[in-house]
């Protein structure tokens, strides 16, 4: 075997001659012009870590900036409106925790509520349900905003933030274990109510992660507000006007960062958001760094609002007393004869909902989560839409993308925090 | 608005406004007035319903909200069968671009001057249009573009993986397979 020193490397004048051999010599006479280089397509996912999914982007490249893109979605279509419509209403809630899967508490009190508004009683419910119904949605958008964070300061090259957001969230699983019986699969709202009532030490354990869950987003903000890097990649990247943002129908921290101020936890208040004080924070420019910034102000509002709710946590009943829409209790299904027959036509028909129509939006947290339920009468819905906040905002890429370099594909994907569980449904 | 004739008046329920337009030929005119001169600035979403058996079969849904007024408004239509096609809101407002599109795959209308009506949930060539009514909730049997199963992998076989070849998909699940040294069912 030779010896390092033995290995004998031809020397400059020798490698240019011989490659001059290897590909002739340049035409005489003729300068190289400029170059035509031909647009290069790339593709991205469909199974790709910064498509947080299933998302695949057929990118047109010219060197590195993109000019055109063609989003594909659709990977994850499983047909759950198609389901709804063979299903009762109660049937289909463990449906919706597969939506947004990072949220899935939101997701079923969006759905509850819909089907409220269509039989009329969404006004009705008892305090207690609402006030744990808003700590639900609450607890899911600092669970959401918490991944939505961690993994778009990972996709930006700092892996620190994302295993120190996901220290917090676990809190909020464990928290979703004792409250619902599970951490992920929730199913914790029924028509008229929730599957139960809080387990005892529930709102002491709620406490103590929310002084826990401060000082790790304001930890979070030293390691990103000011970082050069971080501001770097975000700062004037993926700009949304706000008639464009409008036009496109984008909804949720994606709307506000680009200035406009609604929230339908404001204008439109459901639950006992009218009751509770939250501040609705808005970006300026409406780059990826002001998104970034609003689900951080957003994390302080929730917990702000958990707070609140656990001051005000009244006793009482979970769930409507009318054995027609929510189960009777279960002594009384028993022992007596009227809740026994409620509790199986309950069962095997489901709640009795008129005849018509209804659009119920919800401030989920990537956005507004709508159900458009078109009723026949009866136990389930002849036509059930899902209005989902990713699809919307997705469909802004075709125009948003091109202009940007192919590095800022993963920062503006990023800022937009979509899931394709609910885009593709 | 200035559309005399055209639509219904408006009906209400649960607090929900919905006005009905006779001609969905018409649609793109009374939305752009919807947006001028109304108003409605935010397209929340535009749906589909199949009124299967009834003639027109198919109710195409949209709702507007306003960002000025904060009021949500339902706008419906229908469009029979035999046409199965109405004109684009795309020029309206850019968000009707998916909207459109998916109710193009999954309920099979036609949105004419649709800048891409490609499908969009499902695969492009995929025959049927799953949320109509008459189509089944297990599903209808298609040709899968064999994308997965053309040649087998290195790593392939054992008892839980899906072979490749096979007549169809149900051929290749490793549940339907024979096991070695096992006389084949019936």
């Amino acid at each position: 075997m030779a010896r390092a020193e033995e290995i004998k490397f031809k020397d400059t004048a020798a490698r240019l001659a011989g490659a001059a051999a290897f590909s002739g010599p340049p035409p005489a006479g003729e300068e190289p012009g400029e170059l035509e280089g031909d647009r290069m397509v790339l593709n991205i996912g469909p199974s790709h870590p910064a498509t947080h999914g299933v998302l695949r982007l057929v990118v047109e490249l010219d060197g590195e900036t993109i000019t055109k893109v063609r989003p594909e979605i659709g990977y994850l279509h499983r047909g759950d409106e198609k389901i709804a419509e063979n299903f009762t209403y109660t049937q289909f809630i463990p449906y919706t925790d597969r939506l947004d899967y990072l949220a899935p508490m939101a997701n079923n009190v969006a759905y509850a509520l819909a089907v409220e508004k269509l039989l009329g009683i969404d006004r009705q419910l008892p305090p207690r349900c609402q006030f744990i119904r808003v700590i639900c949605c609450e607890l899911a958008r600092i669970s959401s905003h918490l991944l939505g964070i961690g993994c778009y300061a990972m996709d930006c090259g700092a892996m620190t933030v994302f295993l120190h957001t996901f220290t917090e969230r676990e809190k909020v699983h464990n928290l979703c274990e004792s409250l619902t019986g599970a951490r992920f699969t929730t199913a914790y709202t029924r028509i008229g109510g929730l599957s139960r009532d809080m387990p005892p030490g529930w709102a002491e354990e709620c406490r103590k992660f929310l002084n826990e869950v401060v000082v790790n987003i304001e930890e979070t903000e030293t390691f990103l507000t000011r970082n050069r890097i971080f501001m770097d990649r975000t700062q004037g990247v993926g700009v949304i006007p706000r008639d464009v943002a409008i036009d496109y129908g984008l909804t949720g921290p994606n709307l506000r960062g680009s200035g406009v101020d609604h929230d339908l936890r404001k204008t439109h208040p459901y639950l006992v958001y009218d009751q509770l004080k939250f501040e609705v924070p808005v970006g300026t420019r409406g780059d990826c760094y002001d998104r970034y910034l609003v689900r951080m102000e957003e994390l302080r509002q929730s917990v702000r609002i958990v707070h609140q709710c656990l001051d005000q946590l009244p006793g009482g009943p979970i769930n409507v007393p009318d054995g027609k829409i929510a189960l009777p209790p279960k002594e009384g299904v028993l022992t007596k004869m009227e809740e026994l027959i409620h509790h199986f036509i309950n069962v095997t028909q489901g709640v009795n909902a008129p005849p018509g129509e209804i659009y119920f939006g919800h401030e989920n947290p990537k956005g507004e989560l709508g159900f458009y339920i078109n009723s026949r009468g009866g136990g389930t819905p002849y036509r059930l839409k899902i209005r989902s906040p990713s699809f919307v905002n997705l469909s802004i890429l075709s125009w948003l993308l091109p202009g940007h370099l192919l590095s800022d594909v993963v920062a503006v994907l990023g800022s937009f925090d979509f899931v394709m569980g609910e885009c593709d449904r | 608005m200035k559309c005399p004739g055209l639509v219904s008046e408006p009906a209400e329920f649960r607090g929900e406004i919905t006005v009905e337009v006779s001609d969905a030929e018409r649609m793109p005119e009374v939305c752009a007035a919807a947006r001028t001169e109304l108003g409605f600035d935010y397209l929340v979403d535009i749906t589909s319903v199949d009124n299967y058996g009834e003639d027109p079969r198919f109710a195409v849904v949209y709702h507007l909200y306003g960002y000025g007024h904060l009021c949500w408004l339902r706008l419906k239509t229908f469009v029979s069968e035999e046409k199965g096609e109405l004109p684009t809101v795309t020029g309206v407002w850019r968000t009707a671009d998916w909207h459109e599109r998916e109710i193009y795959d999954m309920m099979g209308l036609r949105f004419r001057g649709h800048p891409d009506l490609r499908r969009i949930l499902m695969w492009e060539g995929y025959p049927y249009f799953p949320l109509r009514k008459d189509f089944p909730l297990a599903g209808k049997a298609s040709d899968v573009p064999e994308v997965a199963f053309t040649s087998a992998a290195p790593l392939e076989g054992g008892p839980f993986v899906t072979v490749a070849g096979g007549k169809d998909a149900i051929a290749r699940e490793p549940r339907s397979r024979v096991p070695e040294g096992e006389a084949p069912k019936d």
